[in-house]
């Protein structure tokens, strides 16, 4: 019986002893159930043991093995190797971050900018244990629900050329983070985040390129809370003159 | 301490932008093809249409002039904008010399056009 | 002893690579025509403003070929923007919610598409009654 193959093409890098990265060809044995992950799974297990990637949940829910497949953000655990075969499949680290080694990207940028937009409920008023819990409509729910399915993949990064370009730019999953809290009606901490929304590494790096949506393996839409935050941040600029508090600083 | 970002003045060239890239796309098409091919071509249209008593009455008037300075202001802005972001795209990111050149440009159309209105008289 | 020296990949090309990109750089292209189309509006302006010889003169080289060329390309550029253009708009608003629904994209870029229609045919009855 003759085992079916498919050639993994791994963009290999090994500081320590490579001046630039190179591309490596594998021979994997292929059966049509298999992922892009597996497939870099089995070349560690029996093939190359030095190959470096992250991977985690193997069910696109932690965030964990995005990567570059044949040129394009994918999550490993949910992109087959059916898809491409009997095509030779390429796979790099995701695009527009250094690379610290084969497929593990430096994320600690991102990091920063995460902790940045501060990503929890600042609430509008004190409030005690007494007073109960907050109540939601449905209809409240909606209005910030889809921002917060984000898993911090990182593939809306690699997509957006502007944050390739500039990487001080606060970018696509941070901003749909930020737009998150800002819509919940529970928060009350707008105004201290459009500090970074009207700064600039703010939204404006954005050019509405669009193909943070597009990759984004949980719809979250980046591009929408990006480029809505474009309206506040222009009206903020403008009317700020205009409220008792000057809006944001 | 936190360092106090400081703001971008690019909400004044974004607006500018969607002002002109809303005017382009809306009405941009039919006055091309008014301008550009139906009136040179005499399709559809008088062939006086654009004669120069009509176009000097209609630049005469505050409506008039007020289009003419919408369309070509916005309409400069709004490619500046564009054009710099692209440049900056396609690798030449000549910064202040790139804005200068954008902008000065759309701004040196601007003052033309307040000028040759006036010009015109009323 | 550190052993890391992350390597940072070159943006060259990197519109080139994907077709995604190849389209978003062609209708961000689109305003080189607005642009040229804008300047050539600004000379016709300029040649009114000299006078009746000069308009006449400016009018007459519209029927130049080159420029009846460039007119039916920047007839094509700035309609594909107007498409584009409408295409992007969705992505901007926040959710619009019309009789207790919220606005799918498609329906949005539709009466975007619709007004802009509208306003072209508008704009073609103005004219053409203001040249009767």
């Amino acid at each position: 019986m003759s085992e079916k193959t498919i050639e993994i093409e791994v963009l290999r890098y090994h500081p320590e002893k490579d001046s630039e990265p190179h591309l490596q060809v594998f021979q994997v044995p292929f059966t049509d159930d298999m992922s892009v992950l597996q497939g870099v799974q089995y070349i560690k297990d029996y093939l190359d043991g030095s190959l470096s990637f992250r991977w985690s949940c193997r069910m696109a829910i932690c965030g964990s093995c995005g990567m570059m497949i044949n040129g394009i953000p994918n999550l490993s655990c949910q992109t087959f190797l059916r898809d491409y075969y009997p095509a030779r499949v390429r796979v790099e680290a995701l695009s527009h971050f250094p690379i610290e080694r084969d497929l593990v990207i430096n994320i600690e940028g991102f990091i920063e900018k995460l902790e940045s937009i501060q990503p929890y409920i600042i609430p509008k008023e004190p409030r005690t244990l007494a007073e109960g819990e907050y109540l939601q409509t449905p209809e409240q729910l909606h209005a910030y629900e889809q921002f917060s399915s984000c898993i911090n993949c990182l593939l809306c990064y690699a997509a957006c050329p502007q944050f390739g370009l500039n990487s001080d730019f606060v970018g696509p999953a941070a901003t749909a983070l930020l737009h998150r809290y800002n819509v919940d009606s529970r928060d009350g901490g707008k105004a201290e985040r459009m500090e970074l929304v009207n700064s600039e590494e703010g939204v404006f790096n954005c050019t509405a390129v669009g193909y943070c949506s597009e990759v984004c393996p949980k719809g979250v839409d980046p591009a929408n809370a990006v480029n809505q935050n474009k309206t506040n941040s222009a009206a903020d600029y403008f009317l700020r003159f205009l409220t008792p508090k000057g809006g944001a600083k | 301490m936190k360092p106090i970002r400081k703001r971008s003045n690019a909400p004044i060239f974004w607006a500018l932008f969607g002002a002109g890239g809303m005017l382009s796309a809306l009405l941009g098409p039919m006055l091309v093809f008014i301008t550009g091919l139906a009136i040179p071509l005499g399709l559809l249209l008088p062939p006086d249409t654009m004669s120069y008593a009509k176009m000097l009455a209609f630049s005469q008037h505050w409506l008039g002039k007020g289009f003419i300075l919408a369309i070509i202001a916005l309409f400069l802005w709004h490619a500046a904008h564009r054009i710099f972001h692209s440049l900056h795209d396609v690798g030449i990111h000549a910064g202040l010399g790139a804005k200068l050149i954008c902008y000065g440009s759309a701004m040196l159309g601007t003052v033309i056009t307040l000028y040759a209105l006036l010009g015109i008289g009323f | 002893m550190n052993k890391r020296r992350p390597y940072v990949r070159s943006m060259d090309g990197w519109w080139r690579k994907n077709p995604f990109f190849v389209e978003y750089m062609i209708h961000e292209g689109t305003a080189l025509f607005v642009a040229a189309y804008a300047g050539i509006l600004l000379t016709g302006l300029v040649r009114l403003s000299q006078g009746e010889a000069a308009w006449n003169a400016w009018l007459a080289s519209l029927q130049h070929p080159w420029y009846i060329a460039f007119h039916v390309v920047a007839l094509i550029a700035i309609t594909y923007h107007t498409y584009t253009w409408f295409k992007i708009m969705p992505r901007t608003m926040p959710p619009v919610v019309v009789g207790g629904r919220q606005l799918s994209a498609w329906e949005i870029t539709g009466s975007g598409l619709a007004v802009a229609a509208a306003a072209s045919l508008g704009l073609f009855a103005l004219v053409w009654g203001m040249a009767r």
